[in-house]
């Protein structure tokens, strides 16, 4: 690992992209049930370099380069997990799942239970999901709420290098197919991973800032600029809770509760746009279950309602980022019960 | 074809089993019993038949939303099934797939399915486990003519024949695409069907599928080559669906003579009296395993009517491991 320093605790530093390639390592290591496809990921390390070094490790019948073949890549996933594989799958762009979407749908999805519960599909799409880096339309979706949709998906969104490797080491041994979303701009951020056996359980947030005003609830990249956020708003006093899902469904309702009763106040944060998004599902979870326990109406952070465009002016005011967050938190101080 | 007169007799049960159990289903469905569009292998027999006897015990399938037979001629009992078609707690898949879905992991079926050729790449996948792991099982997967111009054929056909995996592609061409002709909708002639596997690097072969010694060889030739590593092959049987696309069709798409036509082609008789030619049975045998057979899926009638409603605990069930 390049950027490896390796301490006496065994928590290193590692970047997202490595923590990732050092899941498949060890996961791949365990069972000689899994293998990794996709487009590129063989001989060239993936596109992202997350599958680097496991063909010549692993040898070229478990770690195979497709063509560009997105329906038939997962479905050959869901052909060998049925059949007692553990494939992992890299599509490399959310966007592009969209080609095996009957396969991911329809497939993965349901075969348990149209089956009366008699299969299994223990398959993991990794694919890469996110805006921020000039890709446009067809290559910046959040498409997390689509596939959260979906009963019989798990869908996973890590936003930090350690919940990368744990949620990646989980999902790999999850007898469901799940859908792993990574995020094209956390691939070289860095921090602490734990050396070998670090599981993250599946369904369970992480609480990434205490605080005690608002709570703010993000995922993926975004919670970076939550964090970003709380700090700038301690400076003037406020204290911001910046919870993290990290699995997307089934969603951790009971630690985002716990939260919401300690401050009363909600900002919701996502990339995806905002229409029938994961903001609007997450708020009306809390309708559900803590209305009694709000100060102010729940504010939601989202993409604006439009395709990802291409210019970067055009991009940053599309997307959410800190000041957005910032905003969002002030606004929900505002209100007045 | 080198099998045995024990397995020649069971493979006219089969065929019977799967024509009464289909005779059945239309008389559930016409009693208003069935909830949704039910898809019967009427005519279409020989192909399953033929080709389930080429495989091995242990060999993976996969069907289509006309799939009974497939199901059928792989060894599944006909109570369950018919419990599932009818949505009962005792079905195949406890009432939740019905008609369409039915599976049975243990006897190597990975499922009919609903979506036209949506079984393709799932074969080409449990072909992938069994070159993982050397295990010498053979993937077969039924599709039919409509299958053949879905994209997941052109992508699945493409990983078999780049990874030489061990399936089988077993087209049905029934001559219709839902209630449209099939050579209405085909840019090439049924004949040049199979000349489709070249592009994939797989092997490509014709059969007379109303005959299910030519099916069964065939199947048994592509099973010997994906078992060696030799790699796929694309089996394209012409048959002849007797019944509409689904029951209830009005058939409009053809005319009464021309079905007619095709009854006189029926690969039922057409292999009763083949065996009887070779004096495998007597026309009394042959007789009797009808009368067997259709009793039995009478019986399996009963099995259903009598078997409970799911339990409504069962609704949240099976969605997660």
């Amino acid at each position: 690992m390049s950027t490896s320093d390796v301490t006496a605790s065994g928590i290193r530093t590692l970047s997202y992209r490595d923590a990732l390639n050092e899941a498949l390592h060890e996961e791949m290591d365990r069972d000689p049930a899994t293998f990794v496809i996709g487009e590129d990921v063989g001989r060239h390390g993936g596109v992202l370099q997350v599958t680097k070094g496991l063909r010549e490790r692993f040898g070229p019948g478990r770690v195979r380069d497709t063509p560009i073949s997105e329906a038939g890549i997962v479905g050959v996933g869901v052909g060998a997990a049925l059949t007692g594989s553990r494939p992992i799958v890299e599509i490399m762009y959310i966007d592009f799942t969209l080609l095996a979407a009957d396969q991911i749908v329809n497939q993965a999805a349901k075969a348990r239970y149209m089956f009366g519960g008699k299969a299994r599909v223990p398959l993991v799409i990794r694919t890469q999901g996110g805006a921020g880096r000039g890709n446009a339309a067809q290559h910046s979706q959040s498409l997390e709420a689509f596939y959260a949709h979906i009963p019989g998906l798990v869908v996973v969104q890590p936003s930090t290098p350690a919940d990368a490797k744990g949620l990646l080491k989980s999902a790999i041994r999850d007898d469901n197919p799940t859908i792993f979303i990574e995020h094209k701009l956390l691939y070289n951020t860095n921090g602490p991973v734990p050396e070998g056996e670090h599981l993250v359980p599946l369904g369970e947030a992480d609480v990434k800032r205490l605080g005690s005003d608002v709570t703010v609830i993000a995922t993926s990249r975004q919670v970076v600029f939550a964090l970003e956020a709380a700090q700038q708003l301690a400076a003037e006093g406020i204290s911001v809770e910046v919870v993290d899902p990290r699995t997307i469904r089934p969603l951790d309702i009971d630690a985002i509760v716990l939260s919401v009763r300690k401050t009363g106040r909600v900002v919701v944060v996502n990339e995806a746009a905002r229409t029938g998004g994961l903001t609007s599902e997450i708020a009306a979870r809390i309708m559900d279950e803590a209305f009694w326990y709000l100060d102010a109406p729940v504010v939601r952070v989202a993409a604006a309602d439009v395709p990802i465009p291409y210019s970067e002016a055009l991009e940053l005011e599309a997307i959410p980022g800190t000041a957005d967050i910032v905003a969002g938190v002030r606004r929900v101080l505002t209100e007045e019960p | 074809m080198s099998l045995g007169r024990d397995r020649l007799v069971e493979l006219l049960h089969q065929m019977w089993r799967i024509r009464y159990f289909e005779r059945e289903v239309i008389r559930v469905y016409q009693r208003g019993l069935v909830r949704a569009s039910t898809h019967t292998y009427v005519g279409e027999e020989a192909i399953a038949v033929g080709a389930c006897a080429a495989l091995r015990s242990d060999d993976w399938i996969t069907s289509t939303h006309r799939g009974h037979g497939h199901i059928i001629a792989r060894g599944a009992e006909l109570e369950p099934m018919m419990a599932e078609i009818l949505g009962r707690a005792n079905g195949t898949c406890k009432g939740k797939g019905g008609s369409m879905h039915i599976a049975d992991l243990e006897l190597g079926i990975l499922g009919a399915n609903g979506i036209v050729g949506g079984s393709l790449g799932i074969a080409a996948g449990a072909a992938f486990t069994s070159q993982l792991l050397g295990d010498g099982r053979v993937t077969l997967a039924f599709f039919g003519d409509g299958g053949l111009h879905q994209g997941i054929f052109h992508e699945s056909a493409s990983l078999a024949g780049l990874w030489k995996l061990p399936v089988i592609f077993l087209c049905e061409n029934n001559r219709f695409a839902e209630f449209t002709r099939a050579e209405i909708v085909l840019p090439i002639p049924f004949a040049q069907l199979h000349e489709r596997a070249r592009a994939y690097g797989l092997e490509g072969v014709s059969v007379d599928g109303n005959d299910v010694f030519a099916v069964h060889d065939v199947v048994a030739a592509a099973r010997e080559r994906a078992a060696s590593g030799e790699g796929a092959t694309l089996i394209v049987a012409h048959s002849y669906r007797l019944e509409g696309h689904n029951i209830g069709d009005p058939e409009t798409y053809r005319t009464k003579e021309e079905v007619a036509e095709a009854r006189a082609n029926d690969p039922i008789p057409r292999f009763a009296a083949r065996l009887i030619e070779e004096g495998v049975l007597d026309e009394d045998e042959a007789a009797r395993i009808e009368q067997e057979e259709r009793k039995r899926a009478a019986e399996a009638v009963q099995y259903a009517m009598s078997s409970p409603e799911p339990d409504l605990q069962e609704l949240l069930s099976d969605v997660y491991v």
